[in-house]
């Protein structure tokens, strides 16, 4: 070997050794140009949302307006999928959009610890507070009242939807007043249904036990897990348990379908029409129609709930204080949280909305579903907004609600463990990861 | 003088590569682990503070943490015993004189380069638990549905045959390949001595690529120590493993902790005493396999 050929390979080792190194310390070196907001340019920001939330029309309105801002529209799946990246983008201080959607059942956990969000008052939405309802508002303030993280999409009050062919093959009413008048109470809908499952063989009353927790508590009560203080009190609150209880009850009744809510199973559930009723706030009826698809149209409608008015979820869309473009990220969450961008979601997907504007504007107060059999949805959900009352979730509500009670819950339901012992898991797992 | 440091040195940059990016991707998360599982931290990653061992010892008096170490040592076995002798089995087959014998060596290993995603789902699909493609076999020929996440022994067979599907084609192959290293007269002579062929496959095969089967022994221990997602697709997505966590496997539970409940300590803590397990399972199976091979060949 000649010396030049060795001494060149040595060299192009130390080149690659230098390389790779230097490479390295660019990965890790912290981005610090923070690129503030004021340039002129076209500017690509990204939306990151979860679920079905209906932005399609909405961002293309809002490219159209600002066309020195393109939009970046990234689906994440649903919730369950969204949270665990939307926590790494956060803590890694990367890869979160510049406008993010937040469940209310998450927000709690933000609320705590908000260094990840930017002070959406610093940007001035302090002076669109009276477009929006108040405890929608206030649910992504800070205690103390100093920073807000978020601002509403949708609100979710409740109401019931169900299956009119169903209806009608066990001889209940199928109109929607009727249908109302059956009950008034969570009892008076399990004996409804009870009379419908005498009749009716190839289809379930609901879905699963669990589908009425969340309306039940929400009607009932303003807290859930938590007390306002952040004490676990899954295991006291009397609501909670009754919730459970009736649940539980109805599958004993056998008038549940035993489903796994969110599973590609529960999907297919309701596109062969294998349940009556679930309880739906205004962004479900938007999952149902996914799901159920063009087959079942008409087939479903709306009726008021058992029980008094309550809400079900509905979403919020923050910035991350990662973004490197605040001011026009703040221009496209105005957008879709405004009146023009919220008729537009409420358009698309039915996704009522937390803005007062868009709320009293003739396409949401007068607007019917023609895939609910042309129910009128303004009258019915909007009128109900009014009504609502704020009710505390805390820190940790989407785990304890979604790994720990809901499962036990099903654990109980299919047979697998006994009501008592389910729900002394769910209390006993429940307390360990609020406590922890 | 030159020369002198090229000879000296230059070995050394030769193998640096693979040692930074040991150091970078290998060394330094297994310690930064170690560092995050005596710590608290918050939901947007800041440090509370040392804890201590406290993560460790919650972990270990957490009946959670137990059930999800038997889940992953009983999905090992469920899974990889039958994967091997099967892939075994396969190997010797495909030894032989075939027709079309490339094309079938090279089918085998189809199933290894399908993404795990697209197997996940798939097979989530067929064992759906109602409206899936088992059960719909089961039903038609007269057996009760099942659900297939409702039980342990359910879940745990659908999650090996993802396994095993994907898995055994690629042992096979490696077997195949050590097979072929064995000289043909071994045979030739067994044979005329009157040795039966399957006293020929546990006399000679086994024997001769023993080195190899402990190869393939430690590379699925420590794959099936770390499975993950298969019983998470299989779940469609949800990192319990059932209501009862029936499946939920240890890295599951890393993933939950870390991601879901955002606990990371004890997420990091979880991983180090999976990480210690590993080891000290391998070591378990390569002595076990070892003797018993030895047994063999005298």
């Amino acid at each position: 070997m000649s010396v030049t050929s060795r001494r060149l390979r040595s060299t192009a080792a130390v080149a690659l050794t230098v390389g790779l190194a230097l490479g390295m310390a660019a990965c890790s070196k912290k981005n610090d140009d923070t690129g503030n907001t004021s340039n002129n340019g076209p500017v690509t920001i990204t939306l990151q949302y979860f679920g079905t939330p209906g932005f399609t029309q909405a961002v293309k309105d809002f490219e159209a307006k600002n066309p020195n801002i393109k939009v970046d529209v990234q689906n994440k799946g649903q919730l369950k999928d969204f949270t665990p990246q939307l926590a790494q983008y956060l803590a890694a201080g990367k890869g979160a959009g510049d406008v993010v959607m937040l469940e209310e059942g998450i927000m709690g956990g933000y609320l705590q610890d908000p260094s990840g969000f930017t002070n959406l008052l610093d940007l001035g939405a302090d002076k669109i507070k009276a477009d929006y309802a108040d405890y929608k508002w206030g649910g992504a303030l800070t205690p103390d009242g100093k920073k807000l993280i978020g601002l509403g999409t949708d609100v979710g009050p409740l109401a019931l939807a169900y299956r009119t062919d169903l209806f009608a093959q066990a001889g209940l009413p199928t109109d929607r007043d009727s249908v109302s008048k059956l009950w008034s109470s969570w009892e008076d809908y399990i004996n409804v249904g009870k009379q419908f499952q005498a009749k009716v063989k190839t289809a379930k009353w609901i879905d699963s036990a669990t589908s009425i927790v969340q309306p039940y508590v929400m009607q009932n009560s303003d807290t859930w897990f938590y007390s306002k203080d952040n004490k676990f009190i899954g295991d006291t609150n009397p609501v909670v348990k009754k919730a459970w209880d009736l649940g539980l009850q109805m599958s004993a009744d056998g008038l549940t379908a035993k489903l796994k809510r969110w599973d590609p199973t529960w999907d297919a559930a309701f596109k062969a029409g294998a349940f009556a009723t679930v309880p739906a706030p205004p962004w479900y009826t938007g999952v149902i129609k996914e799901r159920a698809g063009d087959g079942a149209k008409g087939k479903w409608d709306i009726a008021t709930i058992p029980g008094k008015g309550g809400n079900w979820g509905g979403s919020y869309l923050g910035i991350p204080e990662q973004s490197k473009h605040k001011a026009q990220a703040f221009e496209l969450l105005k957008y879709l949280t405004g009146k023009e961008g919220e008729v537009a979601e409420y358009k698309e997907v039915g996704a009522l909305p937390s803005n007062l504007q868009a709320l009293k504007d003739p396409a949401v107060a007068d607007s019917t579903n023609d895939y609910f059999n042309s129910a009128p949805f303004g009258k019915i959900y909007a009128g109900a907004v009014t009504d609502l009352k704020p009710i505390y979730l805390g820190p940790k509500h989407q785990q304890l609600w979604e790994n720990v009670f809901e499962p036990q819950m099903q654990a109980a339901e299919s047979g697998k463990s006994t009501p008592q012992a389910a729900w002394d898991k769910a209390v006993k797992d429940g307390k360990a990861l609020a406590e922890s | 003088m030159r020369s002198r440091l090229d000879l000296k040195l230059s070995p050394y940059v030769f193998v640096a590569p693979f040692f930074l990016l040991f150091a970078v991707f290998g060394a330094f998360p297994l310690i930064w682990t170690g560092y995050i599982s005596l710590h608290k931290y918050n939901l947007s990653g800041t440090d509370l503070g040392s804890v201590g061992l406290n993560n460790y010892r919650r972990l270990l008096g957490d009946e959670h943490f137990w059930i999800v170490i038997g889940n992953t040592f009983g999905l090992f076995f469920v899974a990889t015993v039958p994967q091997l002798l099967l892939a075994l089995m396969i190997a010797s087959w495909l030894n032989k004189r075939l027709r079309f014998r490339t094309s079938l060596r090279m089918g085998i290993l189809v199933p290894n380069i399908t993404s795990v995603a697209t197997v996940g789902i798939v097979f989530g699909f067929i064992f759906a638990d109602r409206y899936g493609l088992a059960n719909w076999l089961l039903h038609s020929i007269g057996f009760d549905v099942v659900n297939w996440r409702d039980h342990r022994w359910s879940s745990w067979t659908a999650i090996a045959f993802m396994v095993d599907w994907r898995w055994t084609g690629y042992n096979a192959l490696i077997y195949l390949a050590a097979m072929q290293a064995i000289p043909r007269d071994l045979y030739e002579s067994a044979a005329i001595d009157g040795a039966s062929a399957v006293r020929r496959f546990w006399k000679i095969t086994v024997p001769l690529i023993q080195p190899t089967i402990l190869f393939t022994v430690i590379i699925s221990t420590i794959g099936g120590m770390q499975l993950f997602t298969e019983p998470l697709l299989f779940n469609y997505g949800r990192s319990q493993g059932g209501s009862l966590n029936e499946f939920q496997t240890a890295a599951m539970f890393i993933y939950e902790q870390t991601f879901v409940n955002f606990d990371v300590g004890r997420g990091a803590a979880t991983s180090w005493l999976l990480f210690l397990l590993i080891i000290v399972f391998a070591l378990i199976n390569f002595a076990l396999l070892r003797r018993s091979l030895r047994g063999n060949t005298s």
